[in-house]
């Protein structure tokens, strides 16, 4: 009963009134320990698998574990461990950003009153809001309403973060430190479910990824395993596009495209890209082919595949197009 | 926060016999730690501007009557259809003895606002009282916390509850200070004709607070159970004021007259009994038995409706 995984899901599905299916026979799996991305274009279903993971709406069919327990059922046994942000931060106006917390902190019935304020005032700490504590929350900015968000989720030493977007409206600044902060989570052996829209994320802090479309699920592993899938690019950069074109394509290169002007970050020039070729055969060789053809050529090479082409390749589609 | 803490926690994670261990402890958290969230709730309810300006309009009220009989002194003699007998066309209940009593003003005051002031303003608090944090999202925070779903409903009933309470006490008290500034204060006629000591007024005066209070106990229960059913403060406060008022007009119609003793506002004037001497307590059992109907069966609706509700907000 009890596996490894900090979230598991079972053939779950919601079908809202209307016949509408927003989450379509669900088999995910968040190992404990890992920074997990829940990827998808808006519309794809997200929002709702949190909802229900969180026991905030009832599955149609299906089953969820969190932390081994079944939600919604073990909500209450469940829940203390574990913080979320969903849907960007729900604040009362009129009340300060510390007597916000203490507000979340009091519905927690497994929080130890004794100690809320110090707590309280640790969690501010964490996310850098002290210095505005006391503001009324109505006066916070975008940025800061989303620290503050985050720290209602940190009020408590918890065994699981599900975080929504939680770098929305943040400046580069505050999502750098958002990042370090859930790598500092993580280091601390928290598991970390971060829904995001911005791929270089999800690459850059994420450990396992899943890529939803349309309420279904497409593909979830190691990031590492998915950017794998999908194949890089053979790149030229060069002024003589055309001749290097039809260079690549004589020694067998497939998929040969020719990018006008994009050369031009690597000095003046092309870019022509194309399918990398097949493992046994010698970059060097394609190189001194271009060269003796009189390709002038300003850099060659293979660029590794980014999660949005895999993604891309995945939902074939771009990624903020609503599903 | 401290790593000691997390690491701590950390090593329970893939026990399932330490969490299931653990979770006793959250479950009996004490009286102090369920109190916790009523005394959030009340502060965040008292600390709202609209909640504040609700209160200042009540205590305007005894105000307002209390310079008008004022100004209109001399001219008090129209008894009008008599006191306690609803306020018919002579003015609120008790209104001309205010100038022999000012202890009559907290009377007359809470007649006043009984019948429309007090229970909108209760309406609009029970009314916001789901409905509003669902539409600021506070709710299904508040939810993951994990606040409960029946323990949520419970603080808010409570302390919707505690605002009919303080909102009618807000009335009484600055009627109590308005009469003894404006008119004179002693002993005082009960509507038998009796005479009982100011002491003996003061009691009747809280005795009467309290009935009115736990009149609105039906509409506060009616507001909580709409509140749950939308996900718009604006739409479930505009609906029970909207009830409110449906059935204070229904209840003038002669022709309904079999349903008058189902309507939660019918027995709300019979607070005038306690001033009879000796009380009559007919009517005053029958607006408590009544209120608790309405609390037992909206209470039953608004839990089955909030425990099985979609949070999509």
């Amino acid at each position: 009963m009890n596996d490894a995984a900090a979230i598991h899901t079972q053939g779950l599905t919601k079908t809202f009134r209307g016949g509408q299916v927003a989450v379509d026979h669900l088999e995910l799996k968040v190992p404990s320990g890992s920074v997990f991305g829940f990827l998808g274009p808006n519309g794809s279903g997200k929002t709702t698998t949190i909802r229900m993971l969180m026991g905030l709406i009832e599955p149609t069919s299906g089953t969820a574990r969190v932390l081994g327990r079944p939600m919604p059922r073990s909500a209450r046994t469940v829940l203390p461990h574990v913080g979320a942000l969903i849907e960007g931060p729900a604040l009362y106006g009129f009340l300060s950003g510390r007597d916000n917390l203490l507000r979340y902190d009091s519905a927690d019935r497994a929080a130890d009153p004794r100690t809320r304020r110090t707590r309280v005032a640790a969690a501010l700490d964490r996310v850098g809001l002290s210095a505005a504590a006391g503001k009324k929350a109505k006066a916070y900015s975008l940025g800061m309403k989303q620290r503050l968000g985050l720290a209602a989720a940190l009020l408590q030493p918890r065994r699981l973060l599900v975080l929504d977007e939680p770098t929305n409206g943040l400046d580069p600044q505050g999502m750098r430190e958002i990042r370090a902060l859930v790598r500092e989570l993580a280091s601390e052996g928290t598991t970390v479910f971060l829904s995001s829209h911005l791929l270089d994320e999800i690459e850059q802090v994420c450990t396992h990824a899943a890529v939803m479309a349309q309420g279904r699920l497409i593909i979830q592993g190691p990031v590492s395993e998915l950017a794998a899938g999908a194949r890089g690019r053979l790149v030229v950069t060069t002024p003589d596009a055309a001749d290097a074109a039809r260079v690549l394509k004589e020694q067998g290169i497939a998929d040969v495209v020719v990018a006008a002007g994009e050369g031009r970050g690597q000095g003046e020039g092309d870019r022509v890209t194309g399918e990398p070729p097949p493992p046994d055969r010698d970059l060097a060789e394609l190189n001194v082919a271009l060269v003796t053809a009189g390709v002038r050529v300003r850099g060659f090479g293979l660029e590794r595949a980014s999660l949005e082409d895999a993604f891309v390749a995945l939902t074939g589609e771009g990624f903020d197009v609503a599903g | 926060m401290s790593r000691v803490e997390t690491n701590g926690v950390e090593a329970t994670a893939t026990d399932v016999a330490t969490a299931e261990a653990a979770s006793p402890a959250a479950r009996t958290p004490g009286f102090l730690w369920t109190f916790g969230l009523f005394r959030s709730e009340l502060v965040t309810t008292f600390r709202r501007w609209r909640t504040i300006a609700l209160l200042a309009v009540l205590a305007a009220v005894p105000v307002l009557v209390g310079i008008a009989v004022r100004i209109e002194t001399g001219d008090g003699s129209s008894m009008g259809g008599g006191p306690g007998g609803g306020g018919g066309g002579g003015g609120p209940a008790f209104i001309a003895q205010i100038t022999n009593n000012g202890l009559f003003l907290v009377f007359t005051a809470l007649a006043a606002t009984l019948p429309f002031f007090l229970p909108m303003a209760v309406g609009v608090i029970a009314g916001d009282a789901i409905a509003g944090e669902a539409n600021a999202g506070t709710l299904r925070y508040l939810l993951v916390a994990p606040a409960g779903r029946t323990r949520l409903l419970l603080v808010k009933y409570a302390a919707t509850m505690t605002f009919c309470l303080v909102a009618t006490l807000v009335v009484a008290a600055s009627a109590l200070a308005v009469g003894a500034l404006l008119f004179p204060l002693g002993d005082l006629t009960t509507i038998s004709g009796t005479s009982i000591s100011f002491a003996e007024g003061l009691l009747r005066a809280l005795l009467i607070a309290l009935a009115v209070a736990a009149s609105l106990i039906g509409i506060a229960a009616l507001g909580l159970f709409v509140s749950t059913l939308t996900n718009s403060g604006i739409a479930a406060m505009a609906t029970t004021v909207g009830l409110l008022i449906t059935v204070q007009i229904l209840d003038q119609i002669p022709q309904l007259d079999a349903l008058h003793p189902y309507f939660f506002s019918h027995y709300w004037l019979s607070f005038a009994d306690l001033m009879r001497e000796p009380v009559y307590w007919d009517d005053l059992q029958r607006n408590l038995g009544l209120q608790a109907v309405y609390a037992a069966v909206f209470g039953a609706a608004a839990w089955a409706r909030f425990t099985a509700k979609d949070i999509a907000s």
